[in-house]
């Protein structure tokens, strides 16, 4: 260690100020998923090819660089007898950022995605209400819209965690049913004072139009509070798979709730005990009880680099990367140990930090090439943390499936590989 | 106080902090009036209380047939499942190791059969089943997990009145109540 680091936690945690004022030493240690790069005519003092004349035509609509095609949504597996029933999830480690490009999104959809034309497509909005209505798409575009940068979780996320072992799968593959977008859309709010809600509307039912008709029960104070339409992510018309042209979208609640293809809502007394709010997304206890209605998404954190797959490429100093999120606010604080949680080092938060969406992370760390386990743990500003997997499952059993936001826990051997552990 | 609690908890706060100060915002009131036809012909919600069932009605015998030809091949002979969800059985299983989630060991209401079944099954022709034919199937599956017997019609006036075994095994993170 230089006489100028500073150690702020146990086995090399650095303040990253370090980074500010020693720029230079970043590539000691450069972290390399692939192996090192050969020195070929790109080299200086040679001209590399693709200076030698000029690029690639203009184009209607970018894409990734080819150099970046392995870089997609996982697809872990499709329910039996069906291709479009299933998950497909994001690769948080190829990311950085707090903002998920629209195409890496993580899908979840119960019986594929429907190819809605918006100009047939109508929203009803009924039950108890005064006024039933009926919206085209070009009219809600003509509502007045906010836009909102939040995450989006699937309540099943990482629930592999609830496993004996730890998942032999990278950090998107595990945890990847997450992500983040800017989402502009019409205050639900408007549209049912339009409608008029009558008293003893608790409720609303939302429903999709696709296949499954999929469905859920929201509460009608969420409704008229921060529920809003959603048209538009990431400054685009919704993705055919993230709702195309109308989802609703509930901030910081599980991803289910956020209804795609949103052709009805209900006004009712009471819940509708839809299947996907009774026989799923319900939280099995050890005891055999189960909780439901559990909405909102609690704090969690992961790193995404170093993460399961990656290996460093010899000791010196890296750069330790995550997202953390709550459901319920802000993340107040992410903190970071490399000695498995003996001790931790508070980690410097990426701007803007927004409630209810990913936030970025970042702390310095001179690795000394022994075996390490690095760690993060996030508060939100409702003071609730991240808890240890133990503590977790001793709380709650580990047949829950859903809700998991265990303290994620990689293991750094003396090669550099970097693998999934339960520490 | 666990983890769930806190969430609860905030939930709470929130929710009872929001929607009476809000001041409306305005909008351009675009949406047309919905016809009671165009309402009928889309509103396929059911409520655990009953409301939304339609007329028509079915028992278990019938159903079988209906299972044998439209159900069967995803969730296997008398609900035992593959290639898909198991329906039937896992009766005691929840607080163990290894719990079976059906029909009858976890779900806890009857209505909810009917509805899901209405609106999503068969997964390949949703919505192409009568109301007695789903009456039926729904009668089916409740008799095969032992909660109404063989002969027992499934109808709106009797489908809301079947107690699903596990009700009252589901503890409500929100609201402090329901209706």
């Amino acid at each position: 260690m230089a006489a100028d680091e500073v150690e702020i936690a146990g086995n090399g945690l650095l303040d990253r100020r370090i980074f500010l004022t020693r720029a230079a030493l970043l590539g000691a240690g450069a972290l390399v998923v692939t192996g090192a790069r050969a020195a070929d005519a790109a080299d200086p003092p040679g001209t590399p090819p693709w200076m030698q004349g000029p690029g690639a035509a203009l184009s209607g609509y970018g894409s990734p660089a080819r150099y970046e095609s392995s870089v997609t949504r996982t697809l872990i597996r499709s329910q039996a007898g069906t291709t479009g029933s299933g998950a497909s999830r994001t690769p948080l480690e190829a990311l950085d950022g707090m903002l998920t490009p629209s195409g890496l999104h993580f899908e979840r959809h119960h019986s594929g995605v429907p190819e809605i034309d918006p100009a047939q497509h109508r929203l009803l909005i009924h039950g108890m209400v005064t006024r039933p209505l009926v919206f085209t798409m070009d009219a809600l575009a003509r509502y007045p819209m906010v836009s909102r940068i939040h995450f989006l979780e699937c309540a099943g996320n990482s629930q592999l965690m609830y496993g004996p072992t730890p998942p032999n799968l990278t950090a998107g593959q595990t945890h990847g049913l997450v992500s983040c977008s800017e989402w502009t859309g019409v205050p639900l709010r408007i549209l049912l004072e339009e409608a008029g809600v009558e008293p003893g509307a608790q409720w609303i039912i939302a429903e999709g139009t696709d296949a499954a008709a999929m469905s859920r029960s929201v509460p009608m104070a969420k409704a008229l509070d921060d529920a809003f339409l959603a048209l538009y992510q990431n400054g685009e018309r919704l993705r055919p798979e993230n709702g195309y042209p109308v989802r609703l979208f509930l901030p910081g609640w599980e991803g289910n709730m956020n209804v795609k293809w949103l052709r009805r809502i209900k006004a009712t007394p009471m819940p509708a005990m839809t299947k996907d709010e009774t026989s799923r997304y319900t939280d099995l206890q050890a005891d055999g009880k189960a909780l439901m209605f559990t909405y909102p998404m609690e704090v969690k954190s992961l790193i995404t680099r170093p993460s399961h797959g990656m290996t460093l490429q010899g000791a010196g100093l890296y750069e330790v990367s995550g997202i953390a999120w709550s459901g319920n606010g802000a993340v107040a604080r992410v903190e970071v140990s490399a000695d498995g949680g003996r001790t931790w080092g508070e980690a410097a938060l990426a701007a803007p930090v927004l409630p209810r969406a990913l936030t970025r992370f970042r702390m310095a760390w001179r690795w000394n090439g022994a075996p390490a386990v690095l760690k993060s743990r996030a508060t939100d500003d409702t003071g609730a943390a991240q808890p240890a997997r133990e503590k977790l499952i001793a709380e709650h059993g580990s047949n829950v499936v859903f809700h998991y936001n265990g303290i994620q826990a990689w293991g750094v051997a003396a090669s550099g590989e970097v693998k999934h552990v339960y520490a | 106080m666990s983890t769930r609690s806190l969430a609860a908890l905030a939930l709470a706060l929130a929710v009872a902090g929001c929607a009476p100060g809000r001041p409306a915002v305005e909008g351009p009131k675009l949406g047309r009036a919905a016809t009671p036809a165009e309402v009928a012909g889309w509103d396929i919600s059911i409520l655990p209380d009953g409301s939304g069932l339609p007329p028509g009605s079915g028992t278990s015998a019938a159903g079988a047939a209906v299972y044998a030809e439209k159900c069967q091949y995803c969730h296997g002979e008398k609900g035992a499942g593959q290639p898909n969800d198991r329906l039937v059985g896992g009766h005691g299983t929840l607080a163990s190791r290894t719990p079976v989630r059906t029909v009858g060991s976890y779900w806890p209401y009857a209505t909810t059969v009917f509805d899901y079944v209405r609106r999503a099954m068969p997964y390949t022709n949703p919505r192409t089943l009568t109301a007695d034919e789903v009456y039926a199937v729904t009668a089916y599956l409740l008799h095969l997990n032992g909660i109404i017997g063989e002969r027992d019609t499934m109808s709106a006036a009797t489908l809301p009145k079947v107690k699903m075994p596990n009700r009252d095994n589901f503890i409500l993170a929100y609201p402090a109540k329901l209706p």
